[in-house]
């Protein structure tokens, strides 16, 4: 396979999954917001969020103050802002029409209905439909995902493809869960995390049913951070984020990549063999932000031997 | 001056002709609301395929739909049959001119063609002068446009030998069709062609470079910011080859390699859909990030074949066009089965004055000019642009060529108004490999503004799909 179109397939992957994990972020404060809560707790979690991000500068560039609205706007509608949900589906669609002789045609028609569709969404949007356009995001993720898983040949380009899935989300997931640890204002713990908050974020995650039963206990910071750090059975945990990237590294390695691939398997040690105690006692704040540098570097490994290498 | 055209599928008196009875009978039975919701299911899927094109000069980025008429245009088999002969007979003849050129050059010594018409031009390649290409073939892929005049016969109005486009929107618009009107189908006997794609991914392999058993063939695009990028990649993707764009080549000790995610890998052939001015920065456009350094050393040491090669433009220009029934005198010895359009060209004296006088009349064209950009059609101007034409033909002569204003054959089309006549032409692709093919039918471009004669996509033209009956 061409290395531009391995490219192509790697970020299309990756933007999808980042227009659906935003749709998450959004939507557990959008479920927050029902709960009775104090506008400061509102605008701390929400700062945390583009913290989180990395978008809290490009954000205060754009608007003034803080509410829910404008976060909102900024997050999901922002044409201007590459990391809103719009953008991230308009590139998921420009990777995908890159490499549409690549794809199959259901793949290709998928995504392009989704950026068709997905232009008519502006902040003039009501509140009341605002939920339904988090819930359409999530719906036209799962669509992609599943005409990908049944049209796409077991080759390179669904190797690629999950590549970026897994990658993505893995980096997700830890953005999450650290927005809900750090305290935006400084770089310590963020105590002030209500229990609530922990179950609303679980069941943006579609995660709260499967804590339930995995638990049977009441929802803690600490039990759900483990159970979407640790397990090996949760498609949104990294540990299992962590497995698909192994497998499919594997599937693709070529003769320059194993050094890639043996950092891939160190990470994936961690969380294999790790306990999740270990984790507790060197700071989360800490580990996530350790965890996302080596994030990064797998990511800039993979382009240097697969993606756009140097001939 | 003005004739009525010919139409395609009605007599004067408004009855059918004989091929198109059982088509008119079954039209006149359909409402307007189905036809009007036939055309909105066409556009609706059209969008959602992302059969869409570019427009330059517009916001970069936009894409259009180029418009889809519902009423094919019909032409019976033993029409076809003489045509193809034609196409056949005149591609031949343009292989055999290009050949020369880069070689003995015999036409010019034998005096058919003025030396410094071809030698002169802009298109002219001197890099290839010499260089052997695979079968002696140059213009694999040639789109002939071809209209009607006012008698019904037809005759070739362009040859395109450079990249020529417009192939996918034949075969898409077939398939359209073929999923709105399912029953016409199973009622006509409509000539496939969706064998296409296998016939040239069979020519392109036919013309490798000797001793290549298993050719890697490629598809070279400039991108998907370019206008034809559906069509692009509809190619490479029915084909099953890559889609490549000049960062994903390189060239190593004179041999053309591809980045792959497992290491470079050889190219054989390179179908390009870039012009020549872009394909090599070492030895044309210096500035263009579009090509591949030093791809020209190895096409001239025969490791890689260009389809097509460099340098057929100096075949299609307008300035060689009026020379090309004599090609096929002077290459094949035989009387031309399709006649040219009669063609001035401004740089002669007599031909210029008589343009001059009769300018209101006659459509001038840009010498290399294409897209339907930069003409004038008299019978349509102002007098400030036939002024405006005038100074600018008086200034340079040799930029321009002029034409009888042709009164284009008309097809029934759909329209705001209803089923009316709108002036058509048509481009049939030849493939010349180890043999010369083509499929029957080609793309139908129709002037959607009533009575215009511009079919341009760029200009407000849309396209239909082409039945060749009966075969």
């Amino acid at each position: 396979m061409l290395s531009r179109t391995a490219d192509h397939l790697y970020w299309m992957s990756r933007y999808l999954e980042r227009a659906e994990s935003l749709a998450r972020m959004i939507d557990a404060h959008q479920r927050l917001s029902l709960v009775p809560r104090p506008p400061e707790a509102v605008a701390q979690g929400w700062q945390a969020t583009l913290v989180s991000l990395g978008a809290a500068a490009a954000f205060f560039g754009r608007h003034e103050a803080l509410t829910a609205r404008s976060a909102f706007d900024f997050l999901a509608f922002d044409r201007q802002h590459g990391g809103s949900i719009v953008q991230c589906l308009r590139a998921a669609r420009e990777n995908g029409r890159a490499v549409r002789g690549t794809i199959t045609s259901d793949l290709w028609e998928t995504l392009n209905a989704t950026y068709l569709e997905s232009v008519s969404f502006t902040p003039a949007m009501p509140e009341s439909a605002r939920g339904e356009f988090l819930e359409w995001v999530k719906y036209r993720a799962h669509l992609t995902r599943g005409v990908t898983s049944a049209t796409l040949p077991r080759d390179e380009a669904l190797h690629f493809t999950r590549i970026g899935t897994f990658i993505e989300r893995a980096d997700n997931t830890t953005r999450l869960l650290e927005s809900r640890w750090r305290d935006p204002g400084g770089h310590g713990e963020r105590l002030r995390a209500e229990a609530s908050e922990w179950a609303v974020l679980l069941r943006a995650m579609s995660a709260f049913e499967i804590f339930r039963r995995l638990y049977r206990d009441s929802v803690t910071p600490q039990r759900v951070t483990e159970m979407l750090l640790m397990r090996d059975d949760l498609p949104q945990s990294v540990h299992h984020c962590l497995d698909e990237l192994q497998t499919n590294l594997a599937a693709v390695a070529n003769s320059r990549s194993d050094e890639t691939h043996r950092r891939a398997g160190e990470l994936h040690a961690r969380f294999h063999f790790g306990r999740f105690e270990d984790f507790c006692a060197e700071g989360l704040p800490q580990f996530f932000d350790h965890f996302q540098a080596r994030l990064r570097e797998l990511g800039a490994r993979i382009a240097d031997d697969f993606l756009v290498p140097a001939s | 001056m003005r004739v009525s055209p010919y139409d395609e599928m009605l007599q004067s008196g408004g009855t059918p002709r004989p091929h198109c009875r059982d088509y008119w009978g079954w039209l006149e039975e359909q409402s307007q609301e189905c036809l009007a919701r036939k055309r909105s299911e066409a556009d609706a899927l059209f969008h959602r395929v992302g059969i869409t094109f570019a427009v330059y000069g517009e916001n970069s980025g936009t894409e259009r739909l180029i418009p889809f008429d519902i009423i094919p245009r019909v032409i019976p088999a033993e029409e076809w049959s003489r045509l193809e002969a034609g196409l056949v007979q005149r591609v031949r003849a343009l292989n055999a001119f290009i050949g020369d050129i880069y070689h003995g050059q015999e036409i010019l010594r034998a005096g058919v063609i003025p030396a410094e018409r071809v030698l002169c031009n802009a298109q002219y390649r001197p890099e290839m002068q010499g260089v052997e290409v695979p079968g002696g073939i140059y213009a694999h892929i040639a789109g002939i446009d071809v209209v009607r005049d006012a008698s019904g016969s037809f005759c070739v109005l362009e040859d395109n030998l450079r990249v020529p486009s417009g192939v996918s929107y034949m075969l898409e618009n077939r398939k359209m069709m073929m999923r709105l009107f399912p029953e016409l189908f199973a009622r006509h006997p409509i000539a496939p062609v969706e064998q296409y794609p296998d016939l040239l991914l069979e020519n392109l392999k036919s013309v490798a470079p000797q001793g290549v058993s298993d050719p890697t063939v490629v598809l070279l695009t400039p991108g998907m910011y370019n206008s034809a990028y559906f069509e692009h990649a509809f190619l490479a993707q029915q084909m099953g080859i890559e889609l490549v764009e000049g960062q994903d080549l390189y060239v190593l000790d004179d041999v053309l390699y591809m980045r792959t995610t497992r290491g470079p890998r050889r190219v054989d052939v390179v179908y390009r859909r870039l012009d020549d001015d872009f394909l090599d920065p070492l030895s044309f456009r210096p500035d263009s990030t579009l090509g591949v350094p030093g791809l020209l050393t190895v096409y001239r040491a025969g490791h890689v074949t260009i389809a097509n090669a460099i340098g057929t433009g100096v075949a299609d220009d307008k300035s060689i066009y009026p020379y090309v029934p004599q090609m096929i005198r002077f290459y094949l010895g035989q009387a031309p089965l399709l006649e040219n359009v009669r063609t001035w060209i401004l740089s002669d004296p007599q031909d210029k004055a008589y343009v001059l006088a009769h300018l209101p009349e006659l459509v001038v064209k840009e010498v290399h000019g294409a897209g339907g950009y930069g003409m004038l059609i008299g019978p349509a101007a102002t007098a400030t642009q036939l002024d405006d034409f005038r100074a600018r033909i008086r200034a340079h002569p040799e930029r321009y060529i002029a034409q009888p204003t042709l009164a284009l054959s008309t097809s029934p089309t759909f329209s705001a108004a209803g089923v009316a006549p709108r002036h058509i032409d048509l481009r049939p692709f030849v493939l010349s490999g180890r043999e010369v093919a083509i499929v029957p039918g080609g793309l139908t471009r129709v002037a959607l503004r009533e009575g215009s004669l511009i079919v341009n996509s760029s200009q407000g033209g849309g396209t239909k799909d082409t039945w060749v009956l009966g075969c």
